[in-house]
């Protein structure tokens, strides 16, 4: 297993330099090059840029740009805010945490609602049950996120009145009822199209697993149906999401860019519009390197838990 | 000798998108106490879905239909009536009574599962024990079953076994409740020769020693041979021949057993064949479209037209108490004594195998 | 590697199912149907619509502001400025639907050239541009989108342009495992063995055997690039007023969703009515297209 991991490791790491490679790209494809958010000031003439260009070494030859940039990426020099001067990085940080509260809490409910009508819509396969929930899965997976957010909104804040409409917490209050009540709505959002993904993946895991012949055994033992689904399909079936959940990352950072802006949520999505907004570049740049190295973290987490929790590999 | 197990007119049906088809009809036998009944067949014959049958793990209605009946004596004496028992009761049965061992050894353990965990699972479920003695008969079986080191072996996954150490575990498993009898479908396929021969010896050798009765359903007629008092043979879904197991290698009455026994590939005939093994030709009937009169006429090299083709053969039972369903089964006994062999056309038939 | 593309004496065998089979498979799926139904709906209406309704969606009414959908002349009401909501919706549907067709057409390409590349030379080439279409996955396509859009003048070609560039990476996926499973098979080397050039053997023997899986993820792909380019129109940065999307018209709606709440609900409607079909005609094209799928 330890090989399994180095390679997987050598993988993630020769990804991360192509992915690198593609943010450096993007920042030197665009109109104006890093230069942008100075020639952008207005007041800096043509001298004052090269002097910035010469400064900041893009009179260099490329390859060379972009080994310095990306050591210096490594090293946590993610450049400063031009909105602020503040550090990227520390800007990220400031922000992550609202983002992780909404999709962790987002991810949780979506695996337990998505796995439970998963398993359902597979044991009753072709049930009414199965029926309704795979066109329910595909039409949540139709909806915009936005849209589905500003029904929310329209439905249980300013019919209902029942939750907020946006904000992570009352100016002022901010206790923990207080953070939950602003949470419901934009979890629920975000959490609609992750119940969608999980529930057709589990329903379909589940069905592969219940047709192997470990199950047939199980039952030949005099098992009940229930220990059988329990003890022996559910969790193989389980196995797989693992891998669900990591290469689905995208998808909820994705949806958590969109929750927060509908929402007011002060997350890095939100950050990441409003750096937009500004053309605050290296912010922009920052958490889209940020989130993409995030993506690639997650999907090695997630295959290095399935090589532990599943004893072909960790003891193949 | 007491009765262990007794089918009457099992019919199965399965309702298919193209429509009802037939995969079982009419099956009787029954089986005593140490016998063992060899079910012998192509795939499609009904021979495994008659053991599920046993077992009840076929699907529920209305998907399909199982009728007849199944008689089962249990561990105090009582006669069961499996398809009339409640879900529950039935439960019992399986694993405890009635016990299986299947096909795949690769793929009929739970690979995230240990041996031992899934073993002790099948004895704590119908012997209830604390955990400790559980495994430590779980041990006991492994041993039984001639697995090396068994204790280590408990908390090993069935990938780390090979082929037939599984298939030993699997055994083991099903052994672990003392069953009455042992359902083995195909438990040898998949393995490769010398592993095929050691595995027919355990159950032999256990079979003598628990006095179980196993149902040994195979395609393989050597297998046959080698662990069969009686054999009972199927085509189409229906029991075309039954007998004890050396009348039966002598002189088979029905062509379709006369066609399996010749295309056994023989030692003591090696050399004198001339040509490749004669296979049977054709195909195994459409359960949903059978053919009219008798279901192997199509492919039999005994073909009377408008007779095989138009009447229904019945189960007959011989002088010598065998079974056969052939409408010409006469001429096969009588060209059996001439000593002509079956059928004229091609080569030696009915060979005595041993 | 010869150049010339010569006619070969064999015609490339039929990897999908023989059409009818395909398309009996297909009409059993009720929902696909359905899609397909509204699908053709839309396009006609979006198309033929403007022409039949007497408003013009740019024509500003202030007298007519916010009025009610279902109401008087206006069917679905007017928007903040007094413009007639179905002439908007359907002017609307002309543009995301355009963009979406597309943006997927180019993705197509840009997806199964990748794809047939990699897939059929394999090797240093091929592991590259997959690991590119790796990492161009691990970025969060809104992410992606939004900062190359923020990068480039907003526009209709330009914004076509960047979601084809975030929506290639699947199909090329696709098409490469396709392509070096066929690569194996025997008509492909025998067109090599006859001097075929790569070209040649790549797009007319590889890529047409490869077609099932290709029609199914096209389909997919003009629901993502729907669904995308609402995204992008609604934060701001796709297709800018005075021209209409169904994504841009939500734009606004946020301001006055108290008081004119059908401004949010509409376009959405038809936004979430157009991915749904596309969407459920998809996964009926899987099953017809894909015979391993046909259990009974």
């Amino acid at each position: 297993m330890g090989s399994y991991f180095l390679r997987r490791l050598g993988q993630a790491a020769l990804l991360l330099v192509v992915v690198s490679m593609i943010g450096f790209a993007i920042l030197h494809l665009a109109p104006g090059g890093p230069l942008a958010q100075y020639a952008m000031h207005g007041n800096m003439s043509q001298e004052d840029l090269d002097r910035i260009a010469a400064q900041l070494g893009l009179d260099r030859p490329l390859p060379v740009q972009y080994a310095d940039w990306f050591l210096r990426m490594l090293g946590g020099n993610w450049g400063t805010s031009y909105r602020d001067g503040q550090p990227v990085l520390h800007i990220i940080g400031a922000h992550l945490g609202a983002t992780l509260e909404l999709m962790l809490t987002a991810t949780l409910a979506a695996m337990l609602l998505g796995c439970w009508i998963g398993i359902l819509g597979a044991i009753r396969r072709y049930s009414v049950f199965d029926y309704l929930a795979t066109i329910g899965a595909m039409v949540a997976l139709s909806v915009p996120t936005f849209w589905f957010g500003l029904v929310a909104i329209f439905v249980f804040s300013v019919e209902l009145g029942w939750l907020p409409a946006g904000n992570r917490e009352t100016i002022g209050d901010g206790s923990l009822p207080d953070l939950l009540h602003h949470l419901i709505a934009p979890a629920l959002v975000l959490a609609l199209v992750e119940t969608a993904i999980w529930s057709r993946f589990m329903r379909s895991s589940m069905l592969d697993v219940v047709g192997q012949d470990y199950i047939r055994t199980a039952r030949a033992k005099g098992l009940p149906e229930w220990r059988v689904l329990s003890g022996h399909a559910f969790r193989n079936a389980l196995l797989p999401m693992i891998t669900v959940a990591g290469l689905q990352l995208p998808t909820l950072l994705g949806g958590a860019l969109v929750t927060e802006t509908v929402f007011t949520w002060p997350g890095m999505g939100r950050l990441f519009l409003d750096s937009i907004e500004y053309r605050d570049y290296p912010v922009v740049m920052g958490i889209l390197m940020f989130s993409a190295s995030l993506v690639l973290i997650g999907n090695l987490l997630a295959d290095m838990l399935y090589a532990v929790a599943d004893p072909r590999i960790r003891l193949g | 000798m007491d009765t262990l197990l007794e089918v009457e007119n099992l019919a199965i049906r399965f309702r298919t998108a193209q429509g009802e088809a037939a995969a079982v009809s009419d099956v009787s036998f029954s089986l005593k106490r140490g016998e063992t009944l060899a079910v012998v067949g192509e795939s499609g014959s009904g021979k495994s879905v008659t053991s599920l049958a046993l077992m009840r793990l076929l699907p529920k209605p209305p998907r399909c239909h199982v009728s007849g009946r199944i008689r089962l004596r249990g561990k105090d004496g009582a006669l069961l009536d499996v398809l009339d028992l409640p879900e529950e009761a039935m439960r019992t049965v399986r694993g405890n009574n009635l016990a299986m061992v299947f096909q795949e050894p690769m793929t009929s353990l739970n690979p995230v599962r240990t041996i031992g965990a899934q073993i002790t699972e099948t004895i704590r479920l119908h012997r209830p024990m604390p955990p400790r003695a559980a495994e430590e008969e779980a041990a006991r079986l492994l041993d039984l079953v001639g697995i090396p080191s068994p204790r280590q072996r408990l908390s090993a996954y069935p990938h780390q076994l090979s082929g037939g150490m599984r298939q030993r575990a699997m055994i083991a498993m099903a052994l672990s409740c003392e069953p009455s009898v042992l359902i083995a479908d195909e438990p040898t396929t998949a393995l490769d020769v010398t592993i095929q021969a050691q595995i027919l010896d355990l159950l032999r050798n256990l079979q003598q020693r628990t006095g179980m009765a196993v149902i040994f359903i195979t395609h393989n007629l050597g297998v046959v041979a080698e662990i069969a008092d009686r054999v009972m043979v199927m085509y189409s879904g229906r029991v075309v021949e039954q007998a004890d197991v050396v009348p039966l290698f002598r002189t088979p009455l029905m062509p379709y057993t006369q066609g399996l026994l010749r295309s056994v590939p023989r030692l003591d005939l090696a050399g004198r064949r001339a040509g490749p093994l004669p296979a049977i030709r054709g195909n195994v009937p459409d359960p949903r479209r059978p053919p009219a009169g008798c279901a192997f006429h199509p492919r039999c090299d005994f073909f009377q037209p408008s007779r095989c083709d138009a009447t229904p053969p019945t189960l007959d039972k011989t002088p010598d108490g065998r079974e056969v369903r052939c409408l010409r089964w006469q001429d096969s006994l009588l060209m059996a004594g001439s000593g002509e062999a079956l059928p004229p056309q091609r080569g030696p038939g009915a060979e005595p195998l041993a | 590697m010869s150049s010339t593309t010569e006619s070969l004496p064999f015609t490339p065998e039929e990897a999908a199912p023989p059409r009818n089979t395909a398309w009996r498979r297909f009409r059993r799926h009720r929902l696909a149907m359905l899609g397909a139904a509204v699908i053709a709906v839309l396009v006609l209406g979006s198309v033929l619509g403007p022409f039949v309704i007497p408003y013009d969606e740019t024509y500003i009414d202030i007298l007519h502001r916010f009025a009610p959908p279902f109401a008087g002349p206006h069917v679905l009401g007017t928007d903040e400025l007094g413009r007639d909501m179905l002439a908007r919706l359907m002017m609307g549907g002309r543009i995301s639907l355009a963009v979406a067709f597309t943006a997927m057409a180019i993705s197509m390409v840009i997806g199964i050239s990748v794809g047939a590349i990699a897939g059929y030379y394999g090797g240093v080439v091929g592991a590259a541009l997959m690991r590119l279409v790796d990492a161009v996955l691990c970025f969060p396509t809104i992410f992606l989108l939004l900062a190359l859009a923020a990068l480039v003048q907003p526009g209709l070609g330009s914004i076509t342009l960047l979601i084809a560039a975030t929506a290639w990476m699947e199909v090329a996926r696709i098409v490469e495992g396709q392509i070096r499973a066929l690569r194996e098979r025997d008509f492909a080397v025998a067109a090599e063995v006859l001097g075929a050039s790569d070209r040649y053997i790549v797009f007319r023997e590889l890529v047409p055997n490869a077609i099932a899986p290709i029609v199914v993820s096209a389909t997919l792909n003009v629901a993502k690039a729907i669904l995308l380019e609402s995204y992008v129109s609604f934060l701001g940065y796709g297709i800018q007023p005075p021209v209409a999307s169904w994504g841009n018209m939500l734009n606004n709606a946020q301001i006055y969703l108290t008081s004119a709440p059908w401004l949010a609900v509409m376009p959405g409607l038809f936004i979430t009515l157009a991915v749904t079909s596309f969407n459920f005609l998809g996964d009926g094209l899987r099953d017809a297209l894909d015979p391993r799928m046909d259990q009974p």
